[in-house]
């Protein structure tokens, strides 16, 4: 067996230092070491997006990136997004729009949502279809859950 | 996955080390997109992954008007298609950087790792062979420059000795009145892979409206991404009108004989490389400039 690394990061606004072997996936780490269990397993080879986390503010497949490489470097997960208070607002417009049925792409579809409402506010639906061709879901038929995207961004917009 | 050893070095010269001593044991890790996928299905014999992600050379996308576009090879798409330069210069390279994989995929995926990966499929190859990309090679022996064309020998396989880097994609600067575009077919309209594709580029001639020159890569219908000579050549001295545009796409179909797999027939390929050979000359025609 390859020896373990050390390796520091930052994941949730939180500074880790935690031990790994190299051939684990920056998506085995989330669940098995820090029990961020919001981060899916549906492919594990990049199709599906259920694995979505912001890496360095980059929307990312956890199930690619090696955990060694998250060294020196940002993550946020579907778990970093909320306040203790209140859902992120992205949460609450899948919420309200019941973009979700059995609700395993969900954390996937809220991250990469963010990523696109971080970079474009305003997406149309198309913008919102393409940006989220990466992700599956197998129950909605993606209709409420392009309605929860859009939602989301006017819930963004007017609190800015 | 398999357990293996993970380093990062900062230069190349530690990268050529570090294969030389783990001959054919090593692999180079860029967005991971393609490795980690193979590392975890297949029975790999890698014990060393060598990310290349923090070498300077391997990240920079530079210009000038005398040596042309220089991508380094762990460029990811997302960072290529918002470089105004490429933009402006030669959008055939967005066409392609645009369409690989998904949001998540383009922040991580390479151009470097596509033309590496040397799958028959590779959209950035196609775009690059169409533009006469040239490939800067450096192993033991120093470096060398090995034009795109001739980088590839088989699904998978290409040129690289055990001990050697792709440090960047090199592509001459635009030629005045020349334009380029890659097209592909896929049955989703995003996060698919092409069943065939084709990177177009012309030079014309502003007086007479002849081409001048040409360079159709044909992807995904043959062992590797191929140059068709044959449309090239017919191609050039012609004016890029309607009926030039028709013969080319049917010599393409001609100069093919393509397999049937998993993602398509031999016949759908056929005649797909008819039809995407005529939309991806339009495209070039409409960006003459
Ligand atoms: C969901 C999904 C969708 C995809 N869609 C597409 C698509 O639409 N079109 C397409 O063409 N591809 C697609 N791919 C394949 C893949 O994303 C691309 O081939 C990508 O460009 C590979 O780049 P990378 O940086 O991830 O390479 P890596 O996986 O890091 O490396 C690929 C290979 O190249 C070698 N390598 C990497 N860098 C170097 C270097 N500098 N010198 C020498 N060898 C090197 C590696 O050792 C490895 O063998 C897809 C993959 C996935 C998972
Ligand atoms: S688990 Fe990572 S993309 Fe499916
Ligand atoms: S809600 Fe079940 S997979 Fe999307």
């Amino acid at each position: 067996m390859s020896s373990k690394l050390v390796v520091n990061s930052n994941i949730n606004g939180q500074d880790v230092e935690f031990l790994i072997e190299p051939q684990q996936s920056l998506l085995e780490i989330l669940r098995d070491a820090f029990g961020l269990t919001g981060t899916k397993e549906g492919c594990n080879d990049g199709n599906c997006g259920a694995c979505s986390v912001l890496f360095d503010n980059r929307l990312v497949n956890a199930c690619l990136v090696l955990g060694v490489e998250i060294e020196g470097r940002k993550v946020v997960t579907v778990e970093g997004l909320a306040n203790i208070n209140e859902l992120h607002p992205v949460q609450e417009a899948f919420v309200v729009e019941d973009g979700l049925q059995c609700g395993y792409c969900t954390p996937g579809f809220i991250v990469s949502t963010k990523a696109l409402l971080d970079q474009n506010p305003d997406p149309s639906d198309d913008e919102i279809r393409f940006w989220l061709a990466g992700n599956l879901c197998r129950c909605t038929g993606y209709d409420k859950i392009v309605k929860a995207v859009r939602h989301a961004a006017r819930l963004m917009n007017e609190a800015r | 996955m398999k357990d293996f050893t993970y380093v990062s070095p900062s230069s190349i010269g530690e990268v050529v080390g570090l294969l030389s001593e783990n001959e054919g044991c090593a692999a180079l890790l860029a967005g991971g997109t393609d490795l980690l996928v193979q590392l975890r299905n297949t029975n790999s014999d890698v014990d060393v992954v060598i990310d290349v992600k923090k070498i300077s050379q391997l990240n920079d996308i530079s210009y000038d008007v005398d040596n042309g576009l220089s991508v380094g090879a762990a460029v990811p798409c997302s960072q290529i298609y918002q470089s105004d330069i490429i933009l402006e210069k030669y959008p055939i390279i967005i066409d392609a950087a645009s369409i690989i994989g998904g949001k998540a995929i383009q922040n991580r995926a390479s151009f470097g790792g596509n033309v590496c990966n040397s799958s028959p499929s590779g959209d950035a190859i196609g775009a690059m062979m169409a533009l006469g990309a040239t490939c800067e090679i450096v192993g033991s022996n120093g470096v060398r420059t090995v034009p795109i064309n001739e980088f590839f020998i088989a699904p998978g396989k290409n040129i690289l000795m055990t001990d050697e880097i792709l440090v960047a994609l090199k592509v001459p600067p635009p030629k005045q009145y020349s334009g380029s575009g890659y097209i592909r077919f896929t049955p989703r309209a995003e996060m698919d892979i092409a069943v065939a594709g084709v990177g177009s580029y012309l030079e014309v001639d502003r007086k007479s409206d002849q081409i001048l020159s040409a360079r159709i890569a044909l992807v995904a219908v043959a062992p590797t991404p191929v140059l068709s000579t044959s449309v090239a050549q017919m191609l050039i001295g012609n004016t890029p009108i309607e009926n030039t545009i028709q013969m080319a796409a049917s010599l393409a179909q001609e100069s093919i004989s393509p397999i049937t797999d998993v993602r398509g027939t031999a016949a759908q390929r056929k005649h797909l490389i008819g039809v995407l050979t005529k939309r991806s000359l339009n495209l070039a025609v409409s960006r003459v400039k």
